[in-house]
């Protein structure tokens, strides 16, 4: 559930999602759920020219299981805190 | 769960689903899962190619199974009509590779 609520925190900022098919979306991240699916809004794909395929595309959801990466806000993260409460998740709680 | 992406603001609207193997089914939301198992209507699949402009095949009532979906797009019917498909020449997307 960590990364589920760090997510959620990261909502209405811009981020750049990386699939496993190579697609690269950047967008502002609208919503995420428990699987980590994620709602982009105002979405373009970082290569239109090679991916022509979602030009008619503005808010996408896309499965969290055909994520690789995304690319956060440089401001995105608090790595202490992050680090504290991953620590405190592997001891179980 | 209210508040997350959940694809019920999607339905009776068209959408654009990307699928694992790289192909994209257009149609018309009717029905979800939580496995985002999928109902599309009146679906046609736009083929993409190099060599010539988008094909599109009818496929008709469709469902899709949630494991093999990729990206359900909410298609903005101004920009799609805005769009020549004859004139769009792209590589089919890759295969997602797990």
């Amino acid at each position: 559930m960590l990364f589920f609520s760090y997510f959620k925190d990261l909502v209405g900022r811009e981020v750049t999602v990386e699939l496993k098919n190579d697609l690269a979306i950047r967008g502002t991240l609208h919503s995420v759920d428990q699987y980590l699916n994620i709602k982009l809004e105002n979405t373009r794909v970082v290569d239109q020219d090679k991916y022509p395929h979602m030009l008619s595309v503005r808010n996408c959801f896309i499965r969290g299981s055909v994520v690789r990466y995304v690319q956060l806000p440089a401001d995105g993260v608090d790595t202490d805190l992050l680090h504290d409460a991953t620590r405190r998740e592997a001891r179980g709680g | 769960m209210s508040g997350g992406p959940g694809l019920e603001s999607l339905v009776d609207q068209l959408i654009s689903v990307i699928t694992n193997d790289g192909r994209n089914i257009v149609g018309v939301l009717k029905g979800f899962d939580q496995a985002t198992n999928i109902i599309l209507d009146e679906s046609h699949e736009r083929v993409y190619s190099t060599k010539e402009g988008v094909q599109q095949l009818v496929l008709g009532l469709y469902i899709i199974r949630g494991d093999n979906i990729s990206i359900v797009g909410e298609v903005d019917e101004d920009l799609d009509s805005n769009l020549d498909l004859t004139e769009l020449r792209a590589h089919p997307l890759k295969p997602i590779i797990h």
